[in-house]
């Protein structure tokens, strides 16, 4: 237990969800990004998986529409400290998109629209656990959340569901992403308050 | 290797007291803390701060710093400036409650992206609406601090006279820091004498009172998102590039 703060309460309790570590609750959904939001145009909109052996796989916004569509409802924690529970999401599995791709690799480093870079085991991206998402709430996701599409990995801090999402560079060896670089954890478990380096 | 020290991380929790309190609008105030144990920082970082109740309850924020580090008799000190949130669970205590000497948790500095440094040479732009002021007054302070001669803009968009963060020091540094303009948009209510109706920021205002993209500037824009997504599109609407704009969102941080 830290050092306590004189006269310092805080919120009631009670009634608080279990949420990770060091999380409040929010109502609203902040953005938090590094840089202008990309506008991105669907009819030259894709998706590409490129394995370590320099294989691509591709994927035109029609053609991901056609894929076997899921709806994740899934809490998910900001390393801004918020948290949002169940979300209601629409999109493809990254299962399904990984499905024919033939790889060794144990790294991926998601690439966006924009620049932005964050980097996940594979094995996270794998086992129903992460998606491809195009729709919040029944809408199609605002470009300030990372539309037209984002990547959707819950169980990893945010940061980790690139916006703007472009690609999966898959890798043999782990490289660390935009955050990563300055000072953000390698991989980011809300449940073991990974925010920072050293975490 | 027993002997040796541990090496001095940003993670580590400190502990740090008030020494000092500067009221600057109805609703911030300045907290200037003494860390003894503090590594230093560039302008534009944050820190957590942590509040421990009796019981153990915790609760964190991250609060960005509003200046260089100053040497106090008792150790480096580290200030913040603090927003009240309504029905905030932290902004409240820190406002009202926590008192001269009291103790809190700080680990810091954070974030490696939105910063400058003082050996930069580009004109540099700063963009902040309401408490985003906070981290740009420290790149403003900064550079004055290291002789910087870099010019510097600063567009502040408030919603009315009084809610002008570091009103007194603003008006000393535009007319003493040799290579900095200042220009305020108000959205409410204009003071005396202003030319114009209270607005939203747009792009006159930030084609008037920006640099032009050939000058190459380092842009950096803080705000609540609205704000923040508005000015960012305006930039690159009118040819930053992207890579160029640093942008940190206000999001709710009660």
């Amino acid at each position: 237990m830290g050092i306590v703060s004189p006269g310092f309460q805080g919120r009631p309790r009670t009634q608080e969800p279990a949420l990770p570590p060091g999380q409040y609750l929010t109502e609203d959904f902040p953005v938090l990004s590094a840089g202008p939001t990309p506008r991105v145009p669907l009819d030259t909109w894709e998706f590409v998986i490129a394995a370590e052996n320099g294989s691509e796989h591709r994927w035109s916004w029609q053609e991901l529409m056609a894929l076997p569509q899921e709806t994740p409802m899934v809490d998910i924690h900001c390393v801004t400290r918020w948290s949002k529970l169940g979300t209601n999401w629409q999109g493809v599995s990254l299962d399904t998109l990984l499905a024919d791709v033939d790889t060794g690799a144990h790294f991926a480093l998601a690439h966006s629209y924009g620049g932005y870079t964050t980097n996940l085991p594979l094995d996270d991206l794998r086992g129903g656990r992460a998606w491809v998402v195009h729709t919040f709430d029944g809408a199609p996701l605002p470009a300030e959340h990372g539309g037209p599409a984002r990547l959707l990995v819950p169980h990893l801090y945010f940061w980790k569901s690139a916006k703007w999402v472009r690609g999966l560079r898959l890798k043999t060896m782990d490289e660390p992403g935009f955050w990563e670089t300055a000072g953000y954890h390698d991989y980011g478990d809300p449940w073991r308050e990974q925010r920072y380096q050293g975490d | 290797m027993a002997t040796s020290k541990p090496p001095r991380t940003a993670n580590r929790w400190q502990v740090a007291r008030l020494v000092e309190r500067r009221v600057e609008t109805r609703t911030a105030q300045t907290l200037v803390l003494e860390v003894p144990d503090w590594p230093g920082h560039l302008p534009g970082q944050h820190v957590d701060l942590r509040l421990t109740a009796p019981d153990g309850y915790q609760a964190a924020r991250s609060y960005s710093i509003a200046g260089p580090v100053v040497d106090g008799p008792g150790g480096p000190r580290v200030e913040v400036t603090v927003q009240r949130v309504h029905d905030g669970e932290v902004s409240p205590y820190l406002i009202d409650v926590f008192g001269d000497g009291d103790p809190l948790e700080v680990r810091g500095p954070l974030g490696g992206w939105f910063i400058w440094r003082p050996e930069e040479t580009a004109p540099v732009q700063l963009v902040a609406g309401g408490s985003g002021i906070v981290p740009l007054m420290a790149m403003i302070r900064a550079r004055r601090a290291a002789g910087s001669k870099v010019p510097f803009r600063l567009i502040y968009s408030v919603r009315t006279p009084s809610d002008v963060i570091y009103a007194d020091e603003l008006r000393r540094r535009v007319r003493d820091d040799f290579g900095l303009d200042i220009a305020y948009v108000y959205t409410r209510e204009a003071p005396e004498g202003w030319r114009g109706e209270p607005h939203r920021i747009g792009l006159a205002d930030v084609n008037t009172h920006g640099w032009p993209p050939d000058l190459q500037p380092l842009t950096y824009v803080c705000g609540p998102t609205a704000f923040v997504e508005t000015v960012a599109d305006l930039l690159v609407g009118l040819g930053h590039p992207s890579r160029q704009v640093k942008t940190e969102r206000f999001g709710p941080t009660g």
